[in-house]
């Protein structure tokens, strides 16, 4: 009787909380293809928003922007991400080795204000000084891999706490050199981690408001900048049809990765306890 | 350290040699000192300097044969004089300290019910939970605004059904933007929660029940000790960003919450005030930095413990 109270409780909970959760997103993609030009107002089913988006030149062009960023940034993150997740992995003290972990965690919770706004004013300053860089894409970039970066280090270094170091030991034991170890052993053992977090990185920087509006140029108008300048002045159609096809395109890709992700663990430790089986 | 821990990370510094191990830590290193710690101590400089014209004087200058440090510390009397600021600090504080204590009290059951359910279900329930993360934050803060407007989906469906005659205004008040702070970083609260509770030991619970402690005090005194640095982790990753939030309070605040973010903002944005929104930032820092002490130091040992 109780622990039946106990089920009902805990059911009842997360559907409640799932139902918060999803709410938003669902009323945005049903409301895409309200037919009525009053964007709470139910007109019947029509596809004019989309077509209306598919001549929409200032959001085409932001999207093209924030892809190419998203993916540099997705690149860039990784790369830094995975040296630091390697260093506070792996090197339990070195000089510095406080400021450095706090410098990696800080970006996870810092207000996007004071980023964008530090980043702005010491790339002035500098362009002051040696007369670059220019504002654009470049500067938005460095910013949003700053943030990248962290979550980047979290992915992999959770990753690389999980595993067991008796492979790279094998390995080094062998006769394997560092860099050996490293591209033979440990990438393939953390290249899930890496591609989750290019995933997140992308998705961070393709996402991001406040660092790009910051360190933005002329003619860098990335499609978060223009969504939320529309969003401010009121509801506005267009933003549904953009909503409704990135929660489409990104429910699959998530989907397919998860799919994708997951067999490659069943293959992985398939291997894994065939060469146990086999070292025994 | 324990002596053995001492060989054998010796041991791998000698076999990696310094020159590999300089360059993995030198690398992300030199990139965050440069894009991180030398913004800030630009910031600071430039809050302590005057406005010109359309640029900010420099505060050390060659004049008559001497260098001159002029620092101006205007800026700061006037966020101490002016209530416009004050308030705004103060209110972005009540919203941070709020959005904490909803998305703990929404979470806490919620990552606890997860940890106890089936081990075959919680993988599902883990991606239900992330994969609001994946679609874009700044959409579905903007999706709040459609559902809670006079006439937005919410108040329209409540009249359809007889619930009310007229629309509740919701848009633009304190409740919106807490709805939306909450809404958004409630996912932050569960994740560390989750992941510190699924890691309990349950024996310990039953060694409680076996002595006699109700199944509400061993919740009390065993399982909520227990997971003491999730609520830390999971309350940090919320209030600190929540103080500075932007977009949210731009959506779907209201003209009597003025919060701090938008206060930067619009020094800067607006006023072409550039020392003056530095020495906002930097009280702003001044205001997190023993929580975000207290976040780096929990991150540290979650680094250093997972290990053990």
């Amino acid at each position: 009787m109780k622990a039946n109270a106990g089920r009902v409780t805990s059911a009842a909970w997360m559907t409640a909380v799932f139902v918060f959760l999803y709410l938003p997103i669902i009323t945005l993609i049903v409301f895409s293809f309200n037919a009525s030009p009053m964007v709470t107002n139910w007109g019947g089913l029509s596809l004019r928003w989309y077509q209306a988006l598919a001549g929409d030149r200032e959001m085409i062009d932001g999207f093209k922007l924030s892809l190419k960023i998203a993916f540099s940034t997705g690149c860039s993150s990784v790369i830094f991400g995975t040296l630091a997740a390697i260093t506070l992995h792996r090197f339990k003290r070195f000089p510095g080795r406080t400021l450095f972990a706090g410098m990696v965690n800080s970006p996870l919770v810092m207000p996007e204000v004071i980023i964008g706004l530090s980043l702005l004013l010491m790339l002035v300053s500098m362009q002051r000084l040696f007369g670059f860089p220019e504002r654009g894409f470049g500067t938005i970039w460095l910013g949003h891999t700053l943030l990248g970066m962290a979550y980047a280090t979290v992915v992999v270094l959770s990753r690389l706490q999980e595993m067991s170091p008796s492979l790279e030991e094998a390995a080094q034991d062998l006769g394997a050199r560092p860099l050996q170890v490293f591209f033979l052993v440990t990438l393939p053992m953390i290249s899930q981690a890496i591609a989750s977090a290019w995933l997140l990185t992308f998705t961070l920087s393709l996402d991001d408001v406040v660092i790009s509006a910051f360190l933005n140029g002329p003619g860098s108008t990335t499609m978060p900048i223009t969504i939320f300048s529309r969003a401010r002045l009121g509801l506005s159609p267009s933003v549904n049809t953009v909503a409704a096809l990135t929660v489409a395109v990104v429910s699959i890709g998530v989907f397919a990765a998860s799919i994708l992700m997951s067999r490659a663990e069943k293959r992985r430790a398939a291997e894994m306890a065939a060469a146990y089986r086999k070292a025994d | 350290m324990a002596a053995p821990a001492l060989t054998a990370t010796t041991r791998r510094a000698s076999i990696h040699g310094s020159w590999g191990r300089a360059a993995v830590i030198g690398v992300p290193m030199a990139f965050l000192l440069v894009v991180f710690l030398l913004p800030f101590l630009v910031v600071f400089k430039i809050s302590l300097s005057e406005m010109d014209t359309v640029f900010f004087k420099d505060i050390l200058v060659w004049k008559d044969d001497a260098l001159v440090l002029a620092l101006k510390f205007g800026n700061y009397l006037s966020l101490t004089q002016d209530t416009l600021y004050f308030n705004a600090y103060l209110s972005s504080l009540q919203v941070a300290a709020t959005t904490t204590l909803i998305c703990l009290a929404i979470a806490y059951p919620f990552a606890y019910f997860m940890a106890r359910s089936p081990a075959d279900r919680r993988p599902a329930l883990l991606m239900l939970v992330m994969l609001p993360f994946w679609t874009s934050f700044l959409l579905r803060v903007y999706a709040w605004k459609m559902l809670l407007a006079d006439a937005g989906v919410l108040n329209n469906a409540a009249i359809a059904l007889g619930l009310i005659a007229e629309p509740v205004k919701m848009m633009n008040t304190p409740f919106s933007l807490v709805l939306g702070m909450v809404y958004t970083y409630v996912p932050f609260m569960i994740l560390p929660l989750y992941a510190n509770l699924v890691k309990m030991d349950l024996r310990l619970l039953e060694a409680a029940l076996d002595l006699g402690a109700t199944p509400w005090q061993a919740f009390w005194r065993i399982t909520v000790p227990l997971s003491k640095s999730g609520i830390i982790a999971g309350s940090m990753l919320v209030f600190i960003p929540c103080v500075g939030e932007f977009v949210i309070p731009e959506l779907l605040g209201g003209p009597e919450t003025l919060m701090i973010g938008h206060v930067l903002w619009d020094e800067f944005f607006s006023n072409n005030d550039w020392p003056m929104a530095a020495s906002v930032a930097v009280v702003m820092v001044g205001l997190i930095i023993i929580p975000l002490a207290l976040f780096n130091k929990y991150q540290a040992e979650s680094t250093a413990g997972a290990r053990a």
